[in-house]
């Protein structure tokens, strides 16, 4: 019998490899298909402008996806993001009114401080205190949120308050390219050889694919998820950091309502909504063809409003495929 | 080598999970170069004993020898750590990581703070090639049968150089040749110094590969003793506490009229030309491996996924059986293979389990009389003997074979004629198979006909009055009570003979 299905699996795996290959390509061809379209109506699509303009609106998105991403694979969601980012973001712009002297690595530690910390708190409500962490973020999404209330009394911080280097951090190219894109590089390579080349990242595959045998195989799966939630809350910190750097000001509802697109980035891009699979290619293909539907909807204007019921149908269309590619790899399986 | 001392030893363990004993002073001890079988009914406290002894769970009182010298496992790392693995019952692979991941999981070769993915690849190649399994190291196990999950299982033990290897029923979902590869794999283990401690339901398994039997009973300890010189029938009693007077109270019944006729049943890629009888009052056996279609013909009879062609007939009148609704008011009905997944709703309670396909029995206007449903859950659950305590008891918390009970009382209440049975005592324990089997009995002497899918060989020539045997989507033999013998039923499963 074994020598049966010995023969079975090469091909029920090339199926299987067919369809995640065929996810990163297909949204590849989909943003082709899209990107040749709107040029045809609008030329101005295809220059380096505003080729650059779409990767500097998603440099940030990319950041707390990529920390959503990990929250994903152990089977979590993280919802508070969204608001870490806005409180951070108030913190730090605060900070610098107060101390413009600060040096900018210290703006960004404060707001990796800040937003690990706050995602640590995520962590210990989900991991030790064991609640599902679609309600715990919940909950801290409005806590977070009430807190940026509560520290800027209502009052917004401007940018002619902030100091020059900060409104330069983001947006300021010594290298070529904007610092924003490049900290997005940055993350994501750090991120991509975190989740291939650590048993730390290892272990967060192993958790979400398998719960219980991770426990079986001695990895410690509370910790596990607790990391997830810190990384995602650091990221989602210096996300807030470079927000306000960014658009200049840091306002009570920062990256209000931001969490969709970081749940949407991922989730379009293959990462597997049931948890254990997915990588940090199709999260920046997600985010890119996010991007683009946004960019291009502005450029032969079509009304904001479509860009939200666009990007919910992509999100809707990647979890149906999902869950067909799992059903008929579940079938041939067995 | 009878003589060795234990590489591993427990004594006096004790643990309680809110305030029900699970263990009582419960002792074990394996040497090397053995297989220890470890025995006992569902409930035993045979998983208890081995989480204990791999660090899952931590004892009340009582302690680990490991060498003779005490030993503390606080998690399945430290375990792991000291050469203690196991290969448990629920399964402890990772779909998403390929067979590599999976045997090196946690312990990832490092070379200058990374994962050495190239060194993973050989290691994992050249402990497969060592079992003699042909297995790519980087398919994703989620492609992998059942047989080489456990290989893959039994890899990542080895790979920690264990010295003691606990196998919790590994073989509950392999068909006879895999076991017998299996076992080669293990007696190797064996050779080569390891102490093996295996758990298993069925006893001829034992027999075959065991050298000492540890036995348990409501988590005391019984007995151990070594195998030769023992038998079956010893086992039983050692295990039940009482003599069970037959595990297969097959009573005689005269066959009645015919009750489900089937002729050329086909669905492409699955079976071909099945065409089979069923009386009242029969008890028909359906015997071959794993994947040779039994449960798709059980499936297509009952309506999950209907037949191409062909015909069935329900006494004497033709039918078409397009879905289980259907099915089911046509008297058929249908115990599935997988409890947890086809035959229960874990969440949901006793009683709601058992009214779920007669629901519509209960409801007035479409509103659902709470009374009446109560009553004639209790009633087919008495009738069951389930062992619960109350009906309001969600069925994730039965055992095994009380889960079984609550299946069999679900698909009892809808009154079938003809009740199709997909291995309905895999996994459950002596004495609750031997209810089920008596149950069975039961039945069929009330005249319903009965289809009865299984695999294991006892069982099929044990209880049935006539015996089909499938292979590669087709019969491949039909044998009556006295000319079935487990050589004959083997060869026409295989189609050796």
């Amino acid at each position: 019998m074994l020598t049966e299905k010995k023969l079975a699996p090469a091909r029920s795996m090339s199926l299987a490899q067919l369809a995640s290959r065929f996810r990163e390509l297909g949204i590849a061809a989909f943003i082709l298909v899209l990107a040749a379209l709107v040029s045809l109506r609008a030329p101005a699509f295809l220059s380096v402008d505003n080729f650059r303009d779409i990767l500097l609106n998603i440099s940030i998105l990319v950041i707390v996806a990529l920390g959503q991403m990990m929250v994903i694979i152990t089977r979590g969601i993280d919802l508070s993001v969204s608001s870490m980012i806005g409180l951070t973001a108030m913190m730090v712009s605060s900070m610098l009114v107060l101390f413009p002297w600060l040096p900018m690595p210290a703006a960004i530690l404060l707001g990796l401080a800040l937003g690990a910390t706050l995602g640590a708190f995520n962590g210990l409500i989900i991991a030790v205190g064991n609640v599902p962490p679609i309600i715990a973020t919940l909950g801290t999404m409005s806590i977070y949120r009430g807190m940026v209330f509560f520290y800027s009394q209502g009052s917004w911080v401007n940018a002619s308050d902030m100091p020059e280097g900060f409104r330069r951090l983001a947006k300021a190219s010594p290298f070529g390219v904007p610092n924003l894109i490049l900290f997005a590089v940055a993350v994501l390579l750090l991120v991509a050889f975190f989740l291939r080349l650590t048993r730390a990242g290892r272990d967060i595959y192993a958790v979400g694919s398998n719960p219980d045998a991770a426990r079986f195989a001695g990895i410690r799966a509370q910790r596990v998820i607790f990391t997830v939630y810190v990384l995602s809350g650091l990221l989602a910190g210096l996300a807030g950091v470079l927000w306000a750097s960014r658009f200049e000001a840091a306002q009570t509802n920062t990256a209000f309502g931001f969490e969709l697109q970081t749940v949407a980035a991922p989730v379009v891009g293959g990462v597997n909504i049931f948890g254990g699979s997915g990588g940090v290619i199709g999260v920046v293909l997600g985010a890119f063809l996010l991007g683009v539907i946004e960019n291009s909807l502005t450029l032969v204007k079509i009304s904001p409003f479509w860009q939200l019921a666009a990007q919910g149908l992509l999100i809707l269309l990647a979890v149906v495929f999902d869950a067909a590619v799992l059903r008929r790899m579940q079938k041939r399986g067995s | 080598m009878s003589d060795a001392a234990p590489v591993i030893e427990a004594r006096g363990l004790s643990k309680a999970f809110g305030g029900v004993h699970a263990l009582r002073d419960v002792r074990l001890a394996a040497r090397a170069g053995e297989v220890l079988a470890l025995l006992g009914e569902n409930g035993a406290g045979k998983s208890t004993l081995i989480k204990i002894i791999t660090g899952v769970y931590q004892p009340d009182a009582g302690e680990i020898l490991l060498d003779g010298r005490p030993a503390r496992f606080t998690d399945t790392r430290a375990a792991l750590d000291q050469g203690v693995a196991a290969i448990y019952q629920e399964p402890s692979l990772f779909p998403d990581l390929d067979v590599a991941e999976n045997i090196f999981v946690g312990r990832q070769p490092i070379r200058a703070g990374r994962v050495d993915w190239r060194t993973m690849y050989e290691e994992a190649g050249a402990l497969l090639r060592r079992l003699g399994v042909r297995l790519d190291p980087r398919i994703k196990a989620r492609e992998l049968s059942v047989a080489q999950m456990q290989m893959v299982e039994i890899a990542r033990a080895i790979s920690v150089n264990a010295r003691v290897l606990i196998m919790d029923e590994p073989t509950s979902s392999l068909t006879q040749g895999e076991v017998e590869e299996l076992f080669v794999i293990v007696r190797q283990l064996r050779d080569s110094g390891a102490a093996i401690i295996f758990i298993s339901h069925r006893l001829e398994e034992l027999f075959a590969l065991a050298d000492r039997v540890t036995v348990l009973r409501d988590g005391a300890y019984v007995d151990t003793r070594p195998l030769a010189g023992v038998t079956t029938e010893d086992l039983i009693r050692l295990m039940v506490g009482r003599d069970l007077a037959e595990l297969f109270p097959k009573q005689h019944v005269a066959a009645g009229e015919l009750a489900l006729e089937v002729e050329g049943l086909g669905l492409p890629g699955r079976f071909s030309d099945v065409s089979f009888e069923l009386r009242r009052g029969e008890i028909v056996g359906m015997a071959g491996l794993v994947g040779a279609g039994r449960t798709e013909v059980a499936e297509a009879l009952f309506g999950v996924m209907p037949a191409a062609s062909g015909h069935i007939r329900i006494d004497g009148h033709e039918v078409t059986v397009s879905g289980p609704e259907q099915a089911m008011a046509l008297g058929i009905g249908y115990v599935p293979e997988d409890r947890k997944q086809h035959g229960l709703v874990l969440a949901m309670s006793i009683a709601q389990n058992i009214t779920l396909p007669t629901l519509r029995r209960f409801a007035r206007m479409g509103w659902l009389s709470g009374a009446a449903e109560r009553r004639s859950a209790a009633e087919d659950a008495t009738r069951l003997e389930v062992k619960m305590s109350s009906l309001d008891q969600p069925a994730s918390q039965l055992s095994g074979g009380n889960q079984q009970k609550v299946v069999l009382a679900k698909w009892l209440s809808t009154n079938p004629q003809v009740l199709i049975l997909d291995e309905p005592t895999r996994g459950i324990d002596v004495g609750t198979k031997a209810a089920v089997h008596q149950l069975m009995s039961q039945l069929a002497a009330e005249g319903i006909a009965i289809l009865m899918i299984s695999s294991e060989l006892p069982e099929i020539l044990g209880m049935s009055d006539r015996i089909l045997v499938m292979r590669e989507g087709q019969i491949s033999g039909r044998f009556s009570r006295a000319e079935a013998t487990q050589e004959r039923l083997m060869a026409a499963a295989t189609g050796t003979g």
